[in-house]
C-alpha cells in the first residue's frame, strides 16, 4: 500500500465513522428522550396513582378486635371470661426453609401431621400478603418455652398473645351458656364484614349466640406502616374499638350446682325459673361437655369423641322434648274445672283399668300393675296426688282433644315461649289439627285417652314444663322464661313484658284448688296406700326428712317402649328391662306453696319413676334456692303476714 | 506491530510539542470527563447511603472500590492506546482463556458460573473485562483494514465477538454475554458496515428469535418476558420488582420524597433496592428534578465520549471510544428502561451508581482509555 492510497483512505475512513457516530448520537439523544418521556409519565400523569399505590402498600389499617363482653350470674359470679392465650403464628412470605420448621416444631411442640395440612389449607385462603396465620391456638407454657428457644431456627414464626373465651365453670354451664367457636362460612355470609375483621370467633350456641350483637362490641383500627416483611414500623393513628357488654343472667351457679350434682349420673336435665320473673334459675343438662375445648377450634379427634358419644352430650335435654306423663295432669285437671267437664266433687270408682264402649282395647291404671285394685273412689284432688289413669281416661271421654288443646296452649305446650333460648324445643300439643297436618290422619278417641294420661303425640321440653309450673305457682300470670337478667353488671334489670296473655280462669279458686292438690303429691300422708301422695316416700323419704316449707309437685313416668304382654312380669322386676328401654322419669314442681318462688322441671331420662328418680333431685334444687345455712327457709322467702288462706295442707 | 507511518508521526511531531501541553494532558486527565464522573460517582453514594438504609459499612466499601476504579482510570489512561491496539490479540487470547478457566473452575453462585477466585487475587468476573477486550480486539483488527469493512472481515469480527459472547452465555450470563456482543457490534457498525447487511443481519436476528425462545432460553429468561408483559400476572412472584420500582419512580412525583424520605426503599418492598434496582430509589427521593440531573450527568458524559471519538486521530482509537461511548450509553437505557417498566427486567446495574465493585471498576478503566485516547495525541492531527 502506497502512503498516498492510505492517506485517501483515512480521510473517507473518517467521514464514513464521523457519519455512523451522528447516526448512533441521534439515536442515543431519541432514546433519552424515550426515558424522559417515561419518567414524566410515570412522575407526574401517573404520580397521583402510583402515591396512593405506595400509601397501600405502606399503610395498613389493622382491625383491632374488641374484648367480648363476660357473662356473670345474678349474684356476679363470673361465667364467662376472657383469658391471654398465646397462639403460633406464621407469615409465609418470611418463613425461609418452611418445611425445616415444621419439621422441628413436630419434635418441639409435637405438631400433628394433621395440623400441619389444617395449616396449608388456612395458608392457601390467606388474602393479604403478610398476615399471620395460626399454627396452633392456646400454646402452653412448656411449647411457649420451646418455641422461644428456638425461635432462631424458626424464620417467620411467631408467638401472639390474644384474650380468649374461658368458661371456668367447663361443663356444669356448656349447655346454658352456649359457646363460642370459629366463624363458620355460613356465619360469615350473615354477618357485618367490617365489624367483624378482627374477630375470629363467634358464639354458636346458648347465650353466647343469642347475645352475639351485644357481647361482640365495635372493631377498632390501628393506622401502621409497616414494612415489606410485614414488620409494623410505626403506628401512625388509632381508634379503640368499643368493647363487648357484660351480661347479668338470672342464673344462679350455686343452684346450677345443686342441681346438677342432684341428679346425679343420670342423663337428664334440670330447668328452675324465678316464678317473679320467668328468669331462668338452673339449666342443667347431663352428660354435659367442656365448652372450652371450642376456644381456638376443637380438635377433630375431641369432636368427633363427642359426637358420636351414645349419651349424645350435645344434646341440651333440658330444652329436648319428651312425653310429659302424669305432669300433665293438674294441668288438664284445671282444664276440666275451668270447662265445666268435671266438678271438684265429681267422683269415679276406679278397678284399675277403662275401657270405650265398643271398643276391645284395655286401658290401664299404673296401679294395675302392682296391686289390680284400683284407686276406688276417686275425685280429681285424689285423681291428682295419687295420680289416677282411670280418672283422666274417662275424663277423657267428655273433654275433646281441641278443647284439651286450647286450655294447654295457654300453659306455653307447643310453641317456644321463652325470650332468648331459640335453641329450645317446641314439643307437641296435638289437636285434631296438628294430626291432619302432621301426619295426614283424623283424630281417633282413644288417642285422647293417651293424651290425657301425658302419653302419645303429646311431646314437652322440661323448658316447658317448668314454665308450666310456674303458671300454675303464678295462678296464670305469664313471664316468659329467660336467660338475661340485665345488660352491664350495674346496669338495671330489663323491664319485660310477656308476649302472651295471663290465664283467666272463671273460678280464680281452682288455681288453689289444683295447687293444693300438687302440695298433697308431696306432702299427703294419711295413712295407707291409697291415701299418701306419690312422691311423698320418696321425697321424704317416708317422712324422716320433712321439708321446711310447702311444695307443690306432680310426678311423671313417661313410657319409653311399649311394653309387651308380660309387661306386668317386667315391670315387677325393673331391674331386668334394658337402660334405653326404661320409662322416662319426670317431675314438676313449685314452692313454698303460699308464696311461690321457685318452679323446676326434672327430667330423668329412663328413671323408671317420676316419684322416686326426679322428685328427690326436685327438692334437692328448692332446698338450695330456698333454704338458708341453718336449714330454715330463708327470710325473703318466708310467706307475707298476712298469709293467704289456702291449703289446709295434711302435714307430713 | 506499529505501521512504519504512525511510527513517524509519533516520533517527530509529539517530541516537538511537548512544552504546549496543559497540565490534565500531561497527568492524561480529561477534566470535563473527569468533573462529570466524580459527581455521578458522589450524587451516587449519597443515593446509595439511603438505599442501603443508611449503612456506612456498604457506603465506605463502595468508597473503596471507587477508589481503586479511579486508581484504575488514571493507571490505564497513562498508556498509550496503540500499546493496547498492539497487545489486543493476546489479551483478548488471555480473557478467552479466563472465561474457559470460568466455567472449569469457577465459583457457582445463585446457579451460575461466573467467578474466578484464584488464590491471592481479589475474586473478579472475567465476562466483565471482555465487555472491554471485544470492542478492543474488533477495533484493533478493522483499524488494519480498508474501510468500510468486507464481508470476510466482519465475519471474522463476528467470530471474534461470538466466542466470548457464547462463553459467557453458558455460565449462564446471558445479559452480560449480550452487552459484550452490542459493544463488539458496535465497533462494526461504526467502522461503516453496509446498511444492507445490517438489514439483513436484523431480518436473521427476527426469525432466530423464535427458534432462541423455543430452543435456548431457560425458563426463568422466558418468566422475565412474560413479567415483563404483564407485571400484574404475579404480583407477589416475579412482577413484584417491577411493579414496586414504579410505584417507587411514580410516587416520587417531580420534587420526590426527600433524600432519606423514600418509603418504599426504606421499609424494604424494593428488593434489589440498591443494585439494579437503584434508579427507583433515586427517582423517589429526588423526584422527576433528579431523574433529570441524573440523565444529564450521564449525557455530558456519553456526550464527552462521542467527542473524544470523534476527534480521535486513528481508525482504532474512534472505532474504540465511538463503542465505548455507546455501550455505556446501552448500560444507562437498559437499566433505567428495565426499572421504569419499559424493558424486561435483565441484571444490568446502573453504571456507576448501583452498588458493586466489578462493574465500577471496569467502567472506569473504560473511560481511563477514553483518556488515554484523548491525552496521547500527536500534535499534527489536531484539528
Amino acid at each position: 500500500m502506497s502512503e498516498r492510497h492510505i492517506l485517501k483512505d483515512l480521510d473517507q475512513e473518517r467521514r464514513l465513522f464521523l457519519s455512523r457516530l451522528l447516526i448512533g448520537s441521534v439515536i442515543a439523544v431519541a432514546l433519552v428522550g424515550v426515558l424522559v418521556a417515561r419518567m414524566v409519565f410515570l412522575q407526574v400523569s401517573e404520580h397521583a396513582y402510583y402515591t396512593t399505590k405506595s400509601d397501600s402498600y405502606r399503610i395498613r389499617t389493622m382491625p383491632i378486635a374488641p374484648t367480648r363482653g363476660l357473662i356473670y350470674d345474678r349474684n356476679g359470679v363470673l361465667l364467662a371470661d376472657n383469658k391471654p392465650s398465646y397462639n403460633l403464628t406464621v407469615i409465609k412470605e418470611n418463613a425461609k426453609g418452611m418445611q425445616e420448621s415444621l419439621a422441628l416444631l413436630a419434635d418441639l411442640i409435637n405438631l400433628a401431621p394433621e395440623e400441619v395440612d389444617k395449616l396449608k389449607v388456612r395458608l392457601k385462603r390467606r388474602a393479604v400478603p403478610f398476615s399471620p396465620v395460626p399454627v396452633r391456638m392456646n400454646l402452653n407454657e412448656v411449647d411457649i418455652a420451646n418455641i422461644a428457644v428456638n425461635q432462631f431456627r424458626l424464620p417467620g414464626f411467631a408467638i401472639e398473645a390474644q384474650l380468649a373465651r374461658h368458661y371456668p365453670q367447663g361443663e356444669l354451664l356448656a349447655h346454658a351458656l352456649g359457646y363460642i367457636g370459629s366463624i363458620s362460612e355460613d356465619e360469615l355470609e350473615n354477618l357485618d364484614p367490617v365489624n367483624y375483621e378482627g374477630t375470629d370467633e363467634i358464639g354458636k350456641m346458648g347465650v353466647e349466640k343469642f347475645y352475639e350483637d351485644t357481647l361482640h362490641g365495635k372493631v377498632g383500627y390501628e393506622q401502621v406502616e409497616k414494612s415489606a416483611s410485614g414488620r409494623i414500623m410505626q403506628v401512625l393513628s388509632r381508634t379503640d374499638p368499643a368493647a363487648g357488654k357484660d351480661l347479668v343472667l338470672y342464673l344462679d351457679s350455686k343452684l346450677q350446682k345443686a342441681a346438677s350434682d342432684a341428679l346425679g349420673d343420670f342423663t337428664g336435665g334440670v330447668v328452675a325459673l324465678d316464678v317473679e320473673t320467668g328468669g331462668v334459675l338452673a339449666m342443667v343438662s347431663k352428660p354435659g361437655f367442656d365448652p372450652n375445648l371450642f376456644i381456638g377450634g376443637i380438635s377433630s379427634a375431641d369432636y368427633n369423641r363427642l359426637n358420636r358419644d351414645a349419651e349424645r352430650p350435645f344434646t341440651n335435654r333440658a330444652l329436648s322434648k319428651t312425653s310429659p306423663g302424669s305432669t300433665i295432669k293438674p294441668f288438664l285437671g284445671l282444664g276440666a274445672l275451668d270447662t265445666g267437664i268435671r266438678t271438684r266433687e265429681y267422683t269415679i270408682r276406679d278397678p284399675g283399668h277403662f275401657q270405650l264402649d265398643g271398643v276391645s282395647h284395655v286401658y290401664h291404671d299404673w296401679t294395675w300393675w302392682k296391686d289390680r285394685n284400683g284407686h276406688d273412689i276417686v275425685n280429681l284432688e285424689k285423681a291428682i296426688y295419687q295420680s289416677c289413669d282411670t280418672y283422666f281416661f274417662d275424663l277423657a271421654t267428655d273433654m275433646d282433644i281441641d278443647t284439651m288443646h286450647d286450655f294447654l296452649a295457654q300453659f306455653g305446650f307447643g310453641r317456644n315461649s321463652a325470650v332468648d333460648i331459640p335453641q329450645a324445643g317446641s314439643g307437641v300439643l296435638p289437636s285434631r289439627k296438628w294430626k291432619k297436618e302432621a301426619i295426614g290422619q283424623p283424630w281417633y278417641a282413644g288417642e285422647t285417652l293417651n293424651s290425657a294420661i301425658g302419653q302419645g303425640y303429646t311431646e314437652v321440653t322440661p323448658l316447658q314444663l317448668a314454665t308450666a309450673a310456674m303458671l300454675m305457682a303464678n295462678h296464670g300470670k305469664w313471664h316468659q322464661p329467660v336467660m338475661v337478667k340485665r345488660i352491664g353488671l350495674n346496669g338495671e334489670d330489663i323491664a319485660r313484658t310477656s308476649d302472651y296473655p295471663d290465664i283467666k280462669l272463671k273460678n280464680d279458686d281452682d288455681w288453689h284448688f289444683i295447687g293444693h292438690a300438687m302440695s298433697e303429691v308431696i306432702h299427703k300422708n294419711t295413712g295407707g296406700y291409697h291415701n299418701t301422695g306419690t312422691a311423698f316416700a320418696s321425697i321424704t323419704e317416708n317422712g324422716k326428712k320433712p321439708l321446711a316449707y310447702m311444695m307443690a309437685g306432680k310426678t311423671g313416668t313417661a313410657q319409653v317402649k311399649a311394653m309387651a304382654a308380660d309387661y306386668k312380669a317386667t315391670k315387677q322386676n325393673e331391674s331386668s328391662i334394658d337402660e334405653e328401654d326404661r320409662d322416662n322419669a319426670l317431675f314438676i314442681a313449685f314452692a313454698p306453696v303460699e308464696n311461690p318462688k321457685i318452679a323446676v322441671a326434672v327430667f330423668a331420662e329412663h328413671g323408671l319413676h317420676g316419684a322416686s328418680a326426679a322428685g328427690p333431685v326436685a327438692r334437692a334444687v328448692l332446698d338450695a334456692y330456698l333454704l338458708g345455712e341453718d336449714g330454715q327457709l330463708k327470710p325473703e322467702y318466708r310467706p307475707p303476714a298476712v298469709a293467704t288462706p289456702v291449703l289446709t295442707a295434711s302435714a307430713p | 506491530m506499529l505501521t512504519p507511518e504512525s511510527r513517524k508521526y509519533t516520533g517527530t511531531v509529539g517530541a516537538g510539542l511537548e512544552r504546549k501541553r496543559s497540565w490534565s494532558q500531561r497527568l492524561h486527565v480529561d477534566m470535563p470527563l473527569l468533573f462529570a464522573l466524580t459527581v455521578l460517582l458522589g450524587f451516587g453514594l449519597l443515593v446509595l447511603y439511603s438505599a442501603t438504609n443508611q449503612s456506612m459499612v456498604e457506603v465506605k466499601r463502595q468508597l473503596i472500590f471507587i477508589g481503586i476504579a479511579y486508581l484504575m482510570m488514571f493507571g490505564v489512561a497513562q498508556f498509550d492506546v496503540r500499546w493496547l491496539r498492539q497487545w489486543s490479540p493476546w489479551m483478548f487470547l488471555g480473557g478467552v482463556l479466563l472465561l474457559l478457566a470460568v466455567l472449569k473452575f469457577g465459583e457457582v453462585s445463585k446457579g451460575a458460573r461466573r467467578w474466578l477466585d484464584f488464590p491471592g487475587l481479589p475474586r473478579f468476573q472475567p465476562s466483565e473485562v471482555m465487555k472491554i477486550l471485544v470492542p478492543l480486539t474488533v477495533a484493533s483488527f478493522l483499524s488494519r483494514k480498508l474501510m468500510p469493512p468486507k464481508f470476510a472481515h466482519i465475519l471474522i469480527c463476528l467470530a471474534i465477538i461470538a466466542v466470548p459472547a457464547g462463553l459467557t452465555a453458558k455460565q449462564p450470563d446471558l445479559g452480560t454475554a449480550l452487552l459484550i456482543g452490542v459493544a463488539g457490534m458496535f465497533v462494526i457498525l461504526l467502522a461503516g458496515m453496509n446498511w444492507k447487511w445490517v438489514g439483513i443481519a436484523l431480518l436473521i436476528g427476527m426469525l432466530a428469535a423464535p427458534a432462541l425462545w423455543i430452543f435456548y432460553m431457560d425458563d426463568y429468561q422466558k418468566n422475565r418476558i412474560h413479567t415483563f408483559l404483564d407485571p400484574e400476572r404475579e404480583p407477589l412472584g416475579a412482577g413484584w420488582n417491577i411493579i414496586q420500582s414504579k410505584t417507587a419512580i411514580g410516587s416520587g412525583g417531580i420534587n420526590g420524597k426527600g433524600w432519606l424520605n423514600g418509603v418504599q426503599s426504606r421499609l424494604d418492598y424494593l428488593p434489589e433496592g440498591k443494585t439494579d434496582f437503584i434508579v427507583a430509589v433515586l427517582a423517589e427521593e429526588f423526584g422527576l428534578v433528579g431523574m433529570l440531573f441524573l440523565l444529564t450527568l450521564y449525557i455530558v458524559i456519553i456526550g464527552r465520549a462521542l467527542y473524544i471519538a470523534g476527534v480521535a486521530q486513528d481508525l482504532f482509537s474512534r472505532l474504540l471510544a465511538g463503542s465505548l461511548a455507546l455501550t455505556f450509553f446501552v448500560y444507562v437505557f437498559v437499566n433505567i428502561g428495565m426499572v421504569s417498566g419499559l424493558l424486561p427486567v435483565v441484571g444490568v446495574p446502573l453504571p456507576l451508581v448501583s452498588l458493586g465493585g466489578t462493574s465500577i471498576i471496569s467502567l472506569m478503566t473504560g473511560f481511563g482509555i477514553l483518556m488515554s485516547i484523548h491525552t496521547h495525541r500527536s500534535a499534527r492531527l489536531v484539528f
